[in-house]
């Protein structure tokens, strides 16, 4: 047994390092075959030493975006939380503006953001706007489902004893919900990173308020591919910890019971 | 049929004995907005101290019948009465409720302990009696040692102990059980009949059973009500005349058998002009 979980953690951690670090070689490999120029396919070494040297500039745009995702992800989840309480108290409430929330999703944010950017003053206030908008969408709805989703010999179980409306919310809807909050949490918050970068793209914001998209767009025009590659290389970091963070997170809050979780035990 | 002889239906009289009727349905009629037509008017009484079975095949509405005395469903005609009142009265001391679903219906998220104290959390009981109460009723089911577990670590057979404890954690004055043990084996399902046979004696409990079991219905039963095919409608009651407690001789012995075949005669005979819906 013992064998058999070395092989499953070789296979969960260590096979997916060894494609990076071949991948990665490769990369190198094929760079310096063909004497590719730095400005069109930086080699991985070249990434490296620009991520050393503009540390400075790039550490302090990662700390812009991560700012405006982060609270973008927390406007999400509260207003989205808020938003799936009050659908999930009326089918009437949820018809009327549930059309509304899918509106908001399927707008592509590009085609929105300049308006907000022009409407709302504070730059970075509008960012965020932004971003929430992207990340709103799966918290609303994977809640509201799951507010809904209540076992129906439980709820009977409720209504037997005579629970009050608030009983019920506690004991029985929340904790129901509680699994696909989660699932929307992972979703949202990769989703906020997006809309954060889109959202700096459209502002084009530089000064000492620059993200890291703002860096690569300048990086692009000044053909600076290695810096537009370790600034590419933070935001796919960033989201990765991220959704790391969701998943433990997750696991902290259901591991116990929910079968989602459960999976990773054995 | 000697067996069967004071199988007459006894109508919405009053139980029999001089018991007191804990629920009567009278001339009780259930048809879905669909247009379905669950049960046709039912006469039954419960006396209290009895072990009242229906019996039926699947769909023949008495799973809906149970749920319209757990006051789940509004009867479209007729009239139920519990102790004698309408069901504001129930809940108040002496008239307690409570029911074992299909399946377990247990939190996931919260251990056995929680799950067994959710009646009395609900009704705001006193924090030290209902924890007496939570361990007086896992003892009595057998789970003392898995309060601390949570329900998916707890085999099928446990997790409905878990759910009878939660059903008498308030002390009822009525049980009600819709087919608890249909999902079990055999095995598991005989050791339970027993143990609720026991447990019925032991507390005094009033217990209205579903199953579609015949062997289930004679082995706990203190009366059968056999119903027919959909719509539901009670087409003789039997009166299990045996001697408590019952043993498991009694699941091998004639008079079992005989009772047995005296009830799938009556379900065959129930089922027979309905027969071309199956």
């Amino acid at each position: 047994m013992g064998r058999l979980a070395a092989g499953q953690r070789f296979a969960r951690i260590a096979a997916p390092v060894l494609v990076g670090v071949v991948m990665v070689v490769l990369w190198h490999t094929l760079v310096k075959a063909f004497d590719v120029p730095k400005y069109l396919v930086p080699s991985p070494l070249d990434v490296a030493t620009a991520l050393v040297q503009d540390w400075a500039l790039l550490s302090r745009s990662l700390l812009v975006t991560m700012k405006v995702t982060l609270l973008a992800f927390a406007c999400a989840t509260v207003l989205g939380t808020l938003i799936a309480f009050l659908f999930a108290q009326s089918r009437w409430i949820e018809a009327s503006f549930f059309p509304y929330a899918v509106l908001l999703q399927v707008t592509p944010i590009v085609a929105i953001a300049p308006l907000i950017i022009i409407w709302v003053e504070d730059i970075e206030a509008a960012l965020v706007l932004c971003a929430t908008i992207v990340a709103i969408f799966p918290i609303i709805s994977n809640t509201t489902l799951g507010l809904r989703s209540v076992n129906p010999g439980l709820a009977d179980l409720f209504r037997m004893h005579r629970a009050s409306r608030l009983q019920t919310l506690m004991r029985l809807r929340i904790p129901s919900a509680a699994p696909y909050f989660f699932g929307g949490l992972r979703i949202s918050s990769g989703l906020a990173l997006i809309g954060a970068v889109v959202a700096e793209f459209v502002a084009g914001t530089g000064g000492h308020a620059a993200g890291l998209a703002y860096q690569i767009l300048q990086a692009g025009f000044q053909l600076n591919i290695p810096r537009l590659f370790a600034a590419l290389l933070l935001i796919t970091v960033a989201g990765v910890l991220l959704f790391l963070a969701m998943a433990w997170l997750s696991r902290l809050a259901l591991g116990r019971w929910h079968e989602s979780e459960l999976a990773h035990e054995t | 049929m000697e067996i069967a002889k004071d199988a007459a239906a006894t109508g919405a009289a009053p139980a029999r004995d001089g018991r007191v009727p804990v629920v009567e349905l009278i001339a009780t009629e259930k048809t879905y907005p669909s247009g379905t037509r669950a049960l046709d008017a039912i006469d039954l009484a419960v006396g209290e101290g009895e072990f009242v079975t229906l019996l039926g095949p699947s769909g023949c509405g008495k799973s809906t019948l149970l749920k319209i005395i757990a006051g789940l469903t509004a009867p479209s005609a007729g009239r139920v009465r519990w102790w004698q009142q309408g069901f504001e009265a129930v809940g108040e001391p002496g008239r307690r409720l409570a029911m074992v679903f299909q399946e377990a219906t247990l939190m996931p998220w919260a251990r056995v302990h929680r799950n067994v104290s959710l009646p009395l959390d609900l009704a705001g009981a006193e924090r030290a009696a209902a924890e007496r109460a939570v361990r007086s009723a896992l003892e009595l089911v057998g789970l003392e040692a898995f309060a601390r577990h949570f329900p998916r670590e707890l085999s099928g057979g446990m997790q409905m102990r878990a759910s009878i404890a939660r059903a008498l954690v308030t002390a009822p004055n009525l049980l009600l059980m819709d087919e608890p043990f249909g999902a079990l084996d055999e095995i598991t399902r005989n050791n339970l009949d027993a143990e609720l046979a026991e447990l019925w004696r032991r507390r005094s409990l009033t217990v209205a059973f579903v199953t579609h079991s015949i062997y289930e219905a004679v082995f706990l039963s203190t009366r059968v009500a056999v119903m027919s095919a959909r719509p539901g409608r009670v087409v003789r009651e039997v009166a299990i005349d045996e001697p408590v407690p019952r043993r498991e001789s009694f699941r091998v012995s004639q008079r079992f058998a005989a009772y047995c075949k005296a009830l799938s005669e009556l379900l065959a005979e129930a089922s027979a002009p309905v027969g071309a819906q199956n």
